[in-house]
């Protein structure tokens, strides 16, 4: 028979030798190896109890981003969502009221913003995109679920603490996402 | 007539067209079409007296006419400038004409506030295509910009005065559309502003139409403001019967809601029929117009993103592997989605949605309590 590459290799079907027929010898040579890895170092670790380090650039879930003052950074401009390839993100934009200047940044806010993780892929398009230094993505990647329901992220979820009444929250937030903007500089210096 | 009409020769960036007497370089450029054609920012073929202020559209005269062959010494504006016999223009093919468009471009931005992101004319800006086309990437200004007090020109027109580039033609509308202006350019130099001076609605049935002569975000639609993106609406052209106007409009449509009303533009952004206020703000329901179909989008217009044109969808086979049962629809996304509720009509709403639209829906807004 003709073969498709000249990697094939025909099979000798020779007759076992006596020391093959007994068996036992490996046996033993096989549980000495099995044996051997006890002394090895372990290549898994005990998650979720220990976590690995991410990578620099490691796009994850979505943040939505506040200023010092814990204003929403977001105006709705749309730009993430049309950069988006999965059309994953939707958002509905209101006008801020005089009394709630202290809540949202410019005089146009996302009422609704939401993240369809079923169709996002995590591709950080959208924080290219975004000119109001409104939307990052985390190093944390989104749970498991047994219900489709509990995909669609909306601002609650997305939202980093308030500066006001979580400070010690919003600091650790504030600092990953500097570290995150750095590494992600440096990558782009790097290419 | 004794005889025809004589006709004068002209060539636009080496592309030669003959027009009639008393035709502007401007107008002999856009019958060529396509790039040789200036940008205009305030030139209106349908308003008299409009252009000559922004200074986009310059254009170098290489050659006067073939009596007096010696080229212009200076650009010119090429919308004020008209056609002699045996003139030639250079247009994109001129270095100077070029970089004195970038010069100028920097001028109209420099109390232009950077506010795309917030403003409803985001996708559909001539000064956004201008600043991209032929612009620099960034500004040398470093000074404050510019701001003014707030007027108030009443329910249907939202004005943004630090956005303007006083072009003057939603004046010149008002003047030739409406039969009575009342508003107009105030004070001079950098305090010039578009106002009524005494606190004044614009409330003439054609003043709508100053929103479509903008070239920028200074005068937008209030009943459309902040309502959606114009690259997440879909246009389409449909009729009315008027009796003020032709009712020929088009309509910015998200879902089967009708969101917003303009007329129709041509391909240089002018419009092609005045509309009235009552086909441009108070018909917002798709039982109000006769739908005559889709309005055809330059495909490299961001308003043609997420118009899949020309996709021949694959066909269902599922129904037929069923036999004949429909798929099951593994959840309804309106039940934890937010956004678009069907409840909540933002066409319905007068002006732009606030935090009491979206609360009305029974549920808080999702904000943390300060």
């Amino acid at each position: 028979m003709q073969t498709l590459t000249n990697r094939a290799k025909v099979l000798e079907q020779k007759p076992l030798t006596f020391m093959e027929r007994l068996y036992l010898p490996n046996i033993a040579k096989g549980m000495a190896i099995t044996f051997s890895h006890m002394f090895k170092k372990r290549p898994t670790i005990n998650y979720p109890e220990q976590t690995r380090p991410f990578s620099p650039v490691f796009r994850g879930l979505h943040i939505l981003n506040r200023d010092e003052e814990g204003r929403e950074r977001c105006t709705a401009c749309g730009l993430c969502a049309v950069a988006c390839p999965a059309e994953a993100i939707t958002m509905e934009a209101a006008e801020r009221k005089s009394n709630e200047e202290h809540l949202y940044r410019e005089e146009k806010y996302a009422a609704r913003y939401e993240i369809n993780m079923l169709r996002c892929i995590f591709c950080g398009l959208c924080e290219e995109a975004c000119p109001k230094d409104a939307i990052y993505l985390s190093e944390t990647f989104a749970p498991a679920n047994f219900t489709r329901q509990s995909f669609i992220y909306g601002k609650p979820d997305l939202l980093i603490p308030d500066p006001k009444s979580q400070p010690d929250e919003f600091r650790m937030a504030q600092g990953r996402l500097e570290a995150h903007k750095a590494n992600v500089k440096a990558a782009k210096n790097d290419q | 007539m004794s005889d025809e009409k004589k006709l004068f020769k002209v060539t636009i960036d080496n592309i030669t067209v003959e027009v009639e007497p008393g035709t502007t370089v401007l107008q002999a450029a856009r019958k060529i079409g396509g790039e040789v054609a200036p940008p205009a920012m305030c030139y209106y073929t349908k308003l008299k007296g409009s252009g000559g202020k922004c200074r986009t559209c310059l254009v170098e005269v290489s050659k006067g006419s073939t009596a007096d062959p010696r080229p212009m010494p200076k650009l010119v504006a090429s919308c004020r400038t008209t056609v002699m016999d045996g003139m030639e223009v250079k247009n994109i093919t001129s270095e100077r004409v070029i970089d004195a468009r970038k010069g100028v471009v920097e001028f109209l931005l420099i109390n232009h506030p950077l506010d795309c992101p917030v403003c409803d004319q985001a996708g559909e800006c001539h000064l956004q295509d201008l600043g991209y086309g032929h612009g620099d990437e960034g500004t040398r200004y470093e000074f404050k910009r510019r701001t003014f007090e707030k007027h108030d020109l009443g329910p249907y027109i939202q004005l943004h005065m630090t956005r303007c580039i006083l072009c003057y033609r939603c004046v010149y509308t008002a003047d030739q559309v409406t039969n009575k202006r009342v508003h107009g350019v105030l004070s001079r130099g950098d305090h010039s502003e578009i106002a009524t001076y005494i606190e004044k609605s614009l409330d003439n049935d054609f003043i709508g139409n100053v929103i479509d002569v903008c070239p920028v975000g200074a005068l937008t639609d209030r009943t459309f403001r902040f309502k959606n993106r114009v690259w997440f609406t879909k246009p389409v052209e449909a009729h009315r019967d008027c009796d003020k106007c032709c009712g020929k409009v088009t309509l910015w449509e998200r879902g089967d809601e009708i969101l917003r009303v303009t007329a129709r533009k041509d391909e240089w952004g002018e419009v092609n029929d005045w509309i009235c206020n009552t086909c441009r703000f108070e018909k917002k329901k798709t039982s109000d117009w006769v739908i005559e179909g889709p309005t055809k989008v330059n495909r490299h217009s961001v308003i043609s993103q997420g118009h899949y044109v020309g996709v021949h969808k694959p066909k269902e086979t599922i129904r037929e592997v069923m036999g004949g049962r429909d798929p099951k629809l593994l959840f309804d996304i309106h039940t934890v989605s937010e956004v678009n509720k069907p409840g909540i009509d933002l066409s319905l709403i007068q002006g732009p949605a606030t935090s009491d639209v979206f609360d009305s829906n029974g549920k808080a807004l999702n904000q943390p309590k300060p």
